[in-house]
C-alpha cells in the first residue's frame, strides 16, 4: 500500500483520466454533501421542536381559574373563580406526600426604565419554586428566594435580553430599575432555552405584587409540581384529585369545563415525546435514504468504471498484472478518490450547515448541525460502500481471461 | 523451448460439445520462428491462447523451457507470462492514456522494477523497434505499424523466452506488414524463439517453419526457406 511506485501509478492514471476521476469524486463529494445538509436540516427541525415543548419542566400540573358556565349550589353560571394564597396553603397540606413544591404566578406587564433606556416587559410574580418549573438557568446573582417572599422585598431576576436591552454590556446587579413606576433591585439574571421571549420576563416574589395591588391576596395560576416517582398513571391520578379537591373547595360542578381548568404537562408530554419520536425516525430514514442513494451511485460509477477499464485491465493482465493486483489497484484507487472526495464533501456540508445557521429559523429550522460521528461515519461508510462497489465489479474483471477482455472491441 | 504432447480442448457450446483441439503434437527448439495458419475455427486462436497460459487445457502436457505447465491458478500465470512470454496482438492493445516510453515500462512495473531502471530498459528495446524519437508520444499520434512496434517493444522488455504474436499485421497494409516483419526478423535473429499466428501466406513465408491447423489437427508441419522481409521493402 505504501509503495512509492503504486502511489505514482495511480495518481499518474488518476490524472490521466482527469474525467473520470472527477465524475467519481463528484458522486461521493454530492451524496456526503447531500446527506450532512439533510441531516442537520433533521436536527434543525428537531431543535426548533424541542424549544416548543420541551423547555419546561414536564412534572407539573397547572391549575388556572375560569368563569364557571354552569349554576351549581345556589351559585349563578358566569361566576369569577379566584385563586387565592389559602388554596397555596391548602394544596400543600392535603397532598404532601405527592408534591414537590408549589408556585403561583401572578403575570402583569410593566414599563420598565432603566436611565434612557425604557422598554415594555412582562413581570412574573412567583415562589422559587418556579424556577425549576420553568427550567429557569440563573446565570449572574440569585433567584427570587423564600425570603423575598416572606419579606415582600422589591428584587427582581430579569431575563438575559432584558439585561442587554436596558443596560447593553454592564452588569446590571445591584441596580435599581424602574418596574411601572415602581423601583425595584436586580438581584440576578437567568437564561432559558425556550428562545427570546422567555428571556424578556422579570421574576419578582408574589407577595410583593400582591402588596402592589391594594395588598390582596390573588394569584392567576397555581403550578404545582409533583414527585416524579409518582409516574405516569400517578400524576394522571394526581391531576384528578387536585382537580376534584379544587372544585369542591371552589363550588364548581364536576363537568363545568370553563370554571376551572386543569393542564397536565405529564400528559401532554407522552403525546409530545411521541411526535418527537416519529420527527427522529423522519430524520434517520431521510439520513440512510440519502446514504443509500450515494451508495447506489458510487456502485454505478464503479460499475462504469471497472466496465470502461476492462480492455485495460485486460492489457495489465497479460504483460503480467496478477489479480490481486489488478483489483488491488482499483480498489486503491477508489478508496483514494472516496476519501479525499468524501472529505471535501463533508467539509462543504457542514459549512454550509455554519452558513445556514439560523437564517432558516422562519421554516422551523434552529441551528442545524450533525454530529462529527455522524458524519465521520456516513463518510467511512460511503468509503467501505464505495471500495466494496469497486470490489466486485474489479475482481470480476481480474477473472476475465486476457484473451476475451482484449477481444473486447 | 516448447512441448506440447496429446493437447485436447473443448468448449461447452450449450448442449453441445466442440472439440476445438483433438491432439495436438508440438514441439519448437530454441531460436525458431514458427507461423501457425489455419483457417477460422481451425483452433489456431485456441493453441496460442494455450501456449500463452491465457487458457487452460483439458488434457495433454506442456512444458515450456523444461518447466511443465500445470495446475496454474492466475496469479502463477501471471507471473510466467510476465517472465517468459512476450504477446504482441493484432489490435495493438496499448494503454491510450499512457505515453509509447511508458507503456513499454508496464511489464517491468510488474516485476517491481525500480522507475529509473525502468525507463533506461523501455528506451532501449524501444530504440531496437527504431522508435526512440517517438519515446513520449501518445498512441493516438502513431501510426498503425508504429502502434505495433510500441507493442513488439513492449513484449521484448521484460525479456522473454518466447514471443507470441497473434496476427500481428492483420490491422496493417502490406508495406508496413514487411516492415513489421523486418522487425520480427532481426528479433529473431537475436535468438528469440517466436511463434506467429497468421493466414497470409507471405507472412508465413517469412517464417522458418510453417504449422497447418486444421479442425483441430495439425495437417501439415513443415520447414521452409525463410524469405527475408527486408527484401520487400524499399
Amino acid at each position: 500500500m505504501w509503495n512509492r511506485d503504486r502511489w505514482n501509478e495511480m495518481f499518474y492514471t488518476l490524472s490521466k483520466n482527469k474525467l473520470r476521476t472527477a465524475l467519481s469524486g463528484f458522486t461521493v463529494a454530492m451524496g456526503i454533501f447531500i446527506f450532512v445538509l439533510l441531516f442537520g436540516f433533521g436536527n434543525g427541525l428537531k431543535n426548533s421542536f424541542e424549544e416548543f415543548f420541551l423547555d419546561d419542566s414536564t412534572n407539573t400540573v397547572w391549575l388556572y381559574p375560569g368563569q364557571t358556565e354552569k349554576p351549581f349550589r345556589g351559585f349563578k353560571a358566569k361566576r369569577r373563580i379566584i385563586f387565592k394564597n389559602d388554596d397555596l396553603v391548602d394544596i400543600q397540606q392535603n397532598f404532601p406526600f405527592f408534591i414537590d413544591y408549589i408556585t403561583p404566578r401572578i403575570s402583569r406587564g410593566a414599563l420598565v426604565k432603566y436611565g434612557k433606556e425604557s422598554n415594555n416587559y412582562t413581570t412574573r410574580a412567583v415562589a422559587p419554586g418556579h424556577q425549576y418549573a420553568e427550567k429557569t438557568i440563573v446565570i449572574k446573582g440569585r433567584y427570587i428566594n423564600e425570603a423575598d417572599v416572606e419579606n415582600k422585598t422589591k428584587y427582581a431576576t430579569i431575563g438575559r435580553l432584558v439585561e442587554k436591552d436596558l443596560f447593553g454590556t454592564k452588569s446590571s446587579i445591584g441596580k435599581h430599575i424602574d418596574v411601572g413606576g415602581v423601583s425595584f433591585k436586580v438581584v440576578g439574571v437567568f437564561k432559558d432555552e425556550g428562545g427570546d421571549n422567555e428571556e424578556r420576563l422579570i421574576y419578582i416574589p408574589y407577595t410583593t405584587r400582591q402588596r402592589l395591588e391594594k395588598s390582596n391576596d390573588r394569584v392567576d395560576q397555581i403550578i404545582v409540581a409533583f414527585r416524579p416517582e409518582l409516574g405516569h398513571a400517578g400524576a394522571l391520578a394526581l391531576e384528578k384529585k387536585l382537580n376534584n379537591f379544587m372544585r369542591k373547595k371552589h363550588v364548581v360542578a364536576p363537568n363545568d369545563r370553563r370554571g376551572i381548568y386543569v393542564r397536565n404537562v405529564a400528559a401532554d408530554l407522552k403525546q409530545t415525546q411521541q411526535f418527537a419520536s416519529v420527527l427522529q425516525l423522519i430524520v434517520t430514514f431521510v439520513g440512510l435514504g440519502t446514504l443509500l442513494a450515494g451508495i447506489i451511485g458510487i456502485s454505478n460509477i464503479m460499475v462504469f468504471v471497472v466496465k470502461e477499464r476492462t480492455k485495460e485491465l485486460g492489457i495489465r493482465k497479460a504483460i503480467g498484472a496478477t489479480p490481486k493486483s489488478v483489483v488491488g489497484m482499483i480498489l486503491h484507487e477508489s478508496v483514494f478518490i472516496t476519501t479525499i472526495a468524501g472529505y471535501a464533501g463533508l467539509l462543504a456540508g457542514v459549512g454550509t450547515l455554519a452558513l445556514i445557521g439560523d437564517s432558516l429559523e422562519e421554516f422551523f429550522i434552529i441551528n442545524p448541525y450533525i454530529s462529527t460521528d455522524t458524519a465521520v461515519g456516513a463518510t467511512l461508510i460511503l468509503i467501505v460502500f464505495g471500495a466494496v462497489a469497486g470490489y466486485i465489479p474489479a475482481r470480476r474483471a481480474a477473472k476475465i481471461k486476457p484473451i476475451i477482455a482484449l477481444r473486447d472491441e | 523451448m516448447i512441448e506440447i504432447k496429446k493437447l485436447h480442448k473443448s468448449y461447452a457450446m450449450g448442449q453441445n460439445k466442440l472439440h476445438v483441439l483433438k491432439g495436438i503434437n508440438f514441439d519448437v527448439d530454441e531460436g525458431e520462428m514458427v507461423a501457425i495458419m489455419g483457417s477460422s475455427g481451425s483452433g489456431k486462436s485456441t493453441l496460442l491462447n494455450i501456449l500463452g497460459m491465457l487458457d487452460v487445457a483439458d488434457s495433454g502436457t506442456y512444458t515450456l523451457d523444461t518447466k511443465p505447465i500445470k495446475n496454474l491458478d492466475e496469479t502463477k500465470a501471471a507471473i510466467y507470462r510476465n517472465r517468459f512470454l512476450g504477446f504482441v496482438f493484432q489490435s495493438f492493445n496499448l494503454i491510450s492514456y499512457k505515453t509509447a516510453l511508458e507503456n513499454v515500462m508496464l511489464p517491468l512495473y510488474y516485476q517491481k522494477v525500480g522507475r529509473k531502471e525502468r525507463q533506461e530498459r523501455a528506451l532501449k528495446f524501444l530504440e531496437q523497434v527504431g522508435l526512440g524519437p517517438w519515446a513520449s508520444h501518445h498512441p493516438n499520434e502513431l501510426s498503425g505499424g508504429q502502434k505495433q512496434r510500441v507493442a513488439i517493444a513492449r513484449a521484448l522488455v521484460s525479456e522473454p523466452k518466447v514471443l507470441l504474436a497473434d496476427e500481428p499485421t492483420g490491422a496493417l497494409d502490406s508495406k508496413t506488414s514487411y516492415e513489421l516483419m523486418d522487425v520480427l526478423q532481426r528479433i529473431n535473429d537475436q535468438g528469440i524463439t517466436l511463434l506467429i499466428v497468421t493466414h497470409e501466406e507471405d507472412i508465413a513465408k517469412m517464417c522458418k517453419r510453417i504449422v497447418h491447423l486444421r479442425d483441430g489437427v495439425i495437417v501439415e508441419d513443415k520447414k521452409v526457406n525463410q524469405i527475408r522481409a527486408n527484401q520487400h521493402v524499399e
